[in-house]
């Protein structure tokens, strides 16, 4: 038996047809096709599947898609405007916060998080915010400097 | 197949589904990422209760605080009144896994998860937490301490939620919960402790000891806490209850440390614990979460 939702993701609202104990991650990729946001371990270790859910942030691989119902989604998707990269996705391409890229969905979501809650934030605030999130190939320096680089870029944009 | 699911605003509604065998999820943090560890399998009907506003939240109530069930880490961090007066859960609550953790994972989960590693518990129990529980046939208050029944295992019935923590105020009362970890961030105890004393000028009046991750369940210890009575709480003092401590403890050997190690390391981690509580019982200060600042300590 399937429960009707509606989850809002990046302002867009999509009624699905879920069981009980589909996690969110399956139906951002699955069903909506939403493939920005990855699955690394799949039991909460690594963050490459964080989302945010009304501005927290949630590893959305070991939370249930039904727990959304109703609420703000964000995914790494909804962080740029249109082909206007977000301040925090310029920062990661101009400090090298890249590299495989596939916990960079993850990072920008939790550093989009961390941001919000404290725009200035300090190196150990910042690898706090991020603790989270594995990368397990650039390593963190690049990523650690990118989000203080946004966090400069969007005071100055205020 | 998929079973019955049900997200309540009324704790009434959430009691009738609790009566018809659902299982609760609050934050999901134990029992949705320990399916996805393949622990277990996700209970085929749930009830979710992260919608019922009433299960949330911290008051106080003029005779301590009642913190209720959904509550989550992040929120008891961030409290004034637990990082002032029951600073221990202040120190375990802000250092539960990842910030996303913390935003989700709540107080009543963790008690209910019954974890011999649980952060909170050994703060809870010194601070002789009171748990408030009910179902549709009635509600009852049970001290966190007869609650646990081994790893895992708590006297909670299937039918009966957990709808607030209580904490009887303890007026002067300084504490410190400390870990043994081998990372800062996304760890869970190794060994941890928790200490609770008050002071009576410079000589320890009261004091309350519990062992985390050193026993099937979280534990307090009598002996080390009658040790600490009468003593000044300082270097000696504090390396002998810490031994008690020790001597007490029944850890086992698992993936992240042997048994010789916890044992061992009680005694380090107790009298740090001690050594926190006595200072900020003193008016002095120590960081939250204390276990990277008592790093090195005694």
């Amino acid at each position: 038996m399937g429960h009707s939702a509606t989850l809002h993701v990046n302002g867009t609202s999509f009624r699905v047809d879920l069981e009980a104990g589909r996690t969110l991650l399956s139906v951002l990729r699955g069903e909506l096709g939403l493939t920005g946001s990855k699955e690394g371990c799949d039991d909460s270790e690594c963050g490459a599947c964080m989302v945010l859910i009304d501005g927290q942030p949630v590893n959305s691989c070991s939370f249930l898609a039904l727990q959304a119902d109703g609420r703000a989604v964000t995914t790494v998707e909804g962080l740029a405007s249109g082909s206007e990269l977000h301040p925090l996705q310029r920062a990661f391409l101009q400090h090298g916060g890249v590299q495989c890229g596939f916990c960079t969905p993850g990072m920008l979501i939790s550093a989009t998080a961390l941001l919000k809650a404290n725009p200035d934030p300090t190196e150990d605030e910042i690898r706090a915010g991020l603790s989270g999130n594995l990368c397990r190939c650039t390593g963190y320096v690049g990523i650690v400097a990118a989000v203080r680089s946004a966090a400069t870029e969007l005071a100055k944009a205020d | 197949m998929g079973g019955r699911f049900s997200a309540p605003t009324a704790l009434a509604d959430a009691l009738t589904a609790a009566a018809a065998g659902h299982r609760p999820v609050a934050g999901g943090t134990d029992l949705v990422v320990g399916t996805r560890q393949g622990k277990w399998t996700l209970p085929t009907d749930l009830v979710a209760l992260d919608r019922i506003a009433e299960l949330r939240g911290i008051d106080e109530t003029g005779d301590g605080l009642r913190i209720g069930a959904t509550t989550s880490h992040a929120q008891l961090s961030a409290h004034p009144a637990i990082r002032e007066r029951w600073t221990a859960i202040a120190d375990a609550a802000s250092i539960v896994g990842s910030p996303a953790t913390r935003h989700l994972g709540t107080l009543g989960g963790n008690v209910a998860n019954a974890s011999p590693a649980a952060e909170t518990s050994g703060p809870l129990l010194c601070f002789d937490a009171i748990v408030e529980l009910r179902s549709t046939s009635g509600s009852r208050r049970v001290p966190l301490i007869e609650l646990f029944s081994g790893p895992g295992r708590t006297s909670i019935a299937s039918d009966e939620l957990i709808i607030a923590i209580e904490l009887p105020e303890l007026a002067g009362a300084g504490s410190c919960y400390v870990r043994l970890e081998f990372r800062r961030q996304m760890e869970i105890a190794v060994v941890g402790a928790t200490a609770v004393v008050r002071l009576d000028g410079d000589v320890v009046r009261e004091a309350r000891i519990a062992i985390t991750a050193l026993a099937p369940t979280v534990r307090r210890v009598p002996a080390a806490e009658s040790a600490l009575v009468g003593t000044d709480g300082g270097p000696a003092a504090a390396a002998e209850a810490g031994r008690l401590a020790a001597e007490a403890a029944t850890p086992i050997s698992d993936v992240r440390a042997s048994l010789d190690y916890r044992k061992a390391m009680a005694a380090v981690v107790v009298r740090r614990a001690i050594t926190g509580a006595i200072a900020r019982a003193r008016g002095e200060t120590v960081e939250i979460p204390a276990s990277a600042s008592l790093f090195g300590v005694g």
